[in-house]
């Protein structure tokens, strides 16, 4: 076994080329001192409260919760954070992190968008320079989260190799990175990649189960049963899940996106169908085939189609502290219709993946059990998208 | 100690890769004996990965050519084999932890020590990382290959100190793939690890030209050159190993 810092079980480590550790350490060594710093905690709290409008609602889902005529349910409302997602809460920590170190670039990689969408606007808070990784698929499905982040005044690179997806705009984003380390930070989306990534930016999202256990114990006095929360990397899992992980009692379930079936090769449900490997940088689980080449995924959300999965989630997963469950596309949209038609609120389609699991466990849970489904983003992205799975001819 | 010290003892090492099963494995094999035949002291075989994150644009390229192609670890086992029966320069694999690690650790390197490979680069372990595959390559005694980069600095003692077979050293910041110009600081890099080490040191990333080389081996004991050789595969195909004979022919003369 290695002997590196960052694991989690035999998960995570630091499998990076040599060009980029004394980069990783730097940044280690740099968050090692500004996490525990006050006037650091003090800035990223003004803008997690003033900027990006935290706390963000533990909202009571009353009408969802007498339909299904069982568990309670309570939604944790993302969505409603600036940018449209929980994306922003990691970006805001490491764009004020890398500002302090000095550097005035940031690169980041991004799939449906969210994230590039996020850190441009972290770039353009801070007065920084940014660039965006999206796989040139991404680019076509999400044309108005291209401009979006041009607007904010990054630049988007549209990536054109492989599957010109997620897991290359990845693969781009590192390389650019080992290109140009001096002023540059690679602030990466989800708690994957290399150590400190994973432990980093699971401590910028973990705001979110720090506010719901707060919450919860004010509205019913006490834990909830469960947290559910979707699954790609697993940013807005892990933070959903991070401040019950002691509270052996709240069952902590992540969603993986199932895509056609997870019988099918047509899915990106990694801890149901993958296997252990070693890939961008970490030690985790892995769709791959027998050869351990990276296989090619599938989901209905750009969000959630990562071939790989954080190391903390495989290790939760090991312990059988976590529960990981896969969720169709079709499962998915049947949930943001539900949701939108039943609370008026759109999810976003990853987040559709966590309602889905809660729509079908909460009809046979007991009245007084509770349940928190996190609500990791806004729907609007998705709205084109979702028309024509529906076999309606929109386009943004 | 493997056979890899045997590459240094012809003058300067002329290490030439290249990336198997592009476009075949019948024409890697025509390669590695055409790049044999015209001077090469090491050959630095490639096994193809999906999504090879230290890769410039023409060897990504390659990987995909490869992979498209059919080519499964296996095969490039039996392709191995089939070179050993005249081949006898030091040969190292070049491929990412993964296909290593997915394969087996133990299967793929014991499989290394029985078909005569001699030594393993792999760029996304660095030295933290390297217990990985250390203790099983050391049992079948394949070396690891160890990687200096630019930024490796404060790291570069403690590299070198227990470097085994060569020393990778990375001309650069960035991905393989032809630059020209190299401006790093290589002098001051190779008297760091001289002071380290008796380990022999070779330098990559960005080397295409004869004038390139000279000047790279007037500062170590070798020279890799990658992209430049995959282009006139991904130009000539088939018809390559006359275009890399002579290629190597040239590059070697030029480092003598």
């Amino acid at each position: 076994m290695s002997n590196t810092e960052g694991r989690f079980g035999v998960h995570g480590g630091q499998y990076i080329p040599e060009t980029l550790m004394n980069a990783v350490n730097e940044l280690e060594q740099a968050y090692n001192y500004y996490k525990n710093d006050p006037e650091f905690n003090r800035e990223l709290s003004e803008l997690f409260n003033n900027y990006a409008g935290r706390p963000s609602r533990l909202y009571y889902a009353e009408k969802m919760t007498k339909d299904l005529g069982g568990a309670k349910i309570y939604l944790k409302r993302e969505d409603l954070n600036h940018t449209g997602a929980h994306k922003i809460n990691n970006v805001l920590g490491q764009a004020l992190l890398a500002k302090k170190m000095g550097k005035t670039r940031l690169i980041a990689e991004t799939g449906a968008g969210q994230h590039g969408v996020a850190t441009a606007t972290a770039a353009a808070l801070m007065g920084m320079e940014c660039v965006v990784f999206m796989g040139e698929e991404d680019t076509i499905r999400q044309a108005l989260n291209v401009y979006r982040m041009r607007l904010l005044g990054a630049e988007v690179v549209p990536v054109k190799s492989g599957t010109k997806t997620l897991k290359d705009a990845v693969s781009e984003a590192m390389r650019e990175w080992t290109t140009r380390i001096s002023d540059t930070h690679y602030c990466l989306g989800s708690v994957m990649g290399p150590h400190p990534f994973p432990t980093i930016v699971r401590d910028f999202q973990a705001v979110i189960s720090k506010e719901t256990k707060e919450q919860m114990l004010e509205k019913e006095g006490r834990l909830p049963d469960a947290v559910i929360a979707c699954v790609g990397g697993g940013s807005n899992a892990i933070g959903s899940f991070y401040n019950f992980i002691e509270d052996k009692d709240v069952r902590l379930i992540g969603c993986e996106a199932a895509g056609r079936g997870i019988d099918t090769f047509e899915t990106a449900a990694t801890i149901s169908t993958g296997r252990l490997g070693i890939f961008h940088g970490m030690k985790s689980y892995f769709c791959q085939d027998k050869d351990g080449q990276i296989a090619p995924v599938y989901s209905i959300s750009a969000g959630l189609d990562y071939p790989g999965v954080g190391p903390e989630h495989a290790y939760l997963h090991d312990i059988g502290r976590g529960e990981y469950v896969a969720i169709t596309d079709e499962e998915a949209v049947n949930a943001f219709e539900y949701l939108s038609k039943t609370e008026g609120i759109i999810p976003a389609i990853e987040s559709s993946h966590a309602l889905a699991y809660a729509m079908k466990i909460a009809p046979d849970m007991d009245k007084d059990k509770i349940i928190v489904v996190t609500v990791s983003g806004r729907g609007d992205k998705d709205v084109a998208a979702i028309a024509r799975y529906r076999g309606e001819d929109i386009y943004e | 100690m493997s056979n890899i010290k045997k590459a240094f003892e012809n003058g300067k090492a002329f290490i030439p890769f290249i990336t198997c099963g592009d476009p075949d494995l019948e024409t890697t094999a025509a390669v590695v004996r055409a790049a044999v035949k015209n001077g090469a002291d090491l050959i630095e075989l490639g096994i193809p990965f999906s999504d090879p994150t230290a890769e410039g644009p023409v060897i990504q390229a390659a990987n995909i050519r490869a992979l498209s192609g059919g080519v499964k670890t296996d095969k490039v086992f039996d392709l191995v084999r089939e070179l050993r029966i005249d081949v006898e320069v030091p040969m190292v694999f070049m491929t990412y932890a993964n296909v290593v690690f997915s394969y087996g650790s133990e299967k793929f390197i014991s499989t290394c020590a029985e078909i005569g490979i001699d030594g393993l680069i792999l760029p996304d372990i660095p030295y933290e990382e390297k217990d990985e595959f250390l203790p099983i390559c050391r049992k079948y005694d394949v070396d690891l290959i160890s990687l200096i980069a630019p930024t490796s600095e404060n790291r570069i003692g403690m590299i070198a100190k227990e470097a085994e077979g060569f020393i990778y050293i990375v001309s650069s910041l960035g991905v393989t793939g032809m630059r020209n110009e190299i401006n790093t600081d290589l002098e001051s890099i190779v008297s760091n690890i001289r002071e380290n080490t008796d380990v022999p040191c070779a330098i990559g990333f960005g080397i295409s030209t004869p004038e390139q080389a000279k000047k790279m081996s007037d500062l170590s004991d070798g020279v890799i050159v990658g992209s430049a050789i995959v282009k006139l595969l991904a130009e000539y195909g088939k018809d390559a190993p006359n275009y890399v004979g002579a290629y190597v022919r040239k590059m070697k003369d030029a480092i003598r």
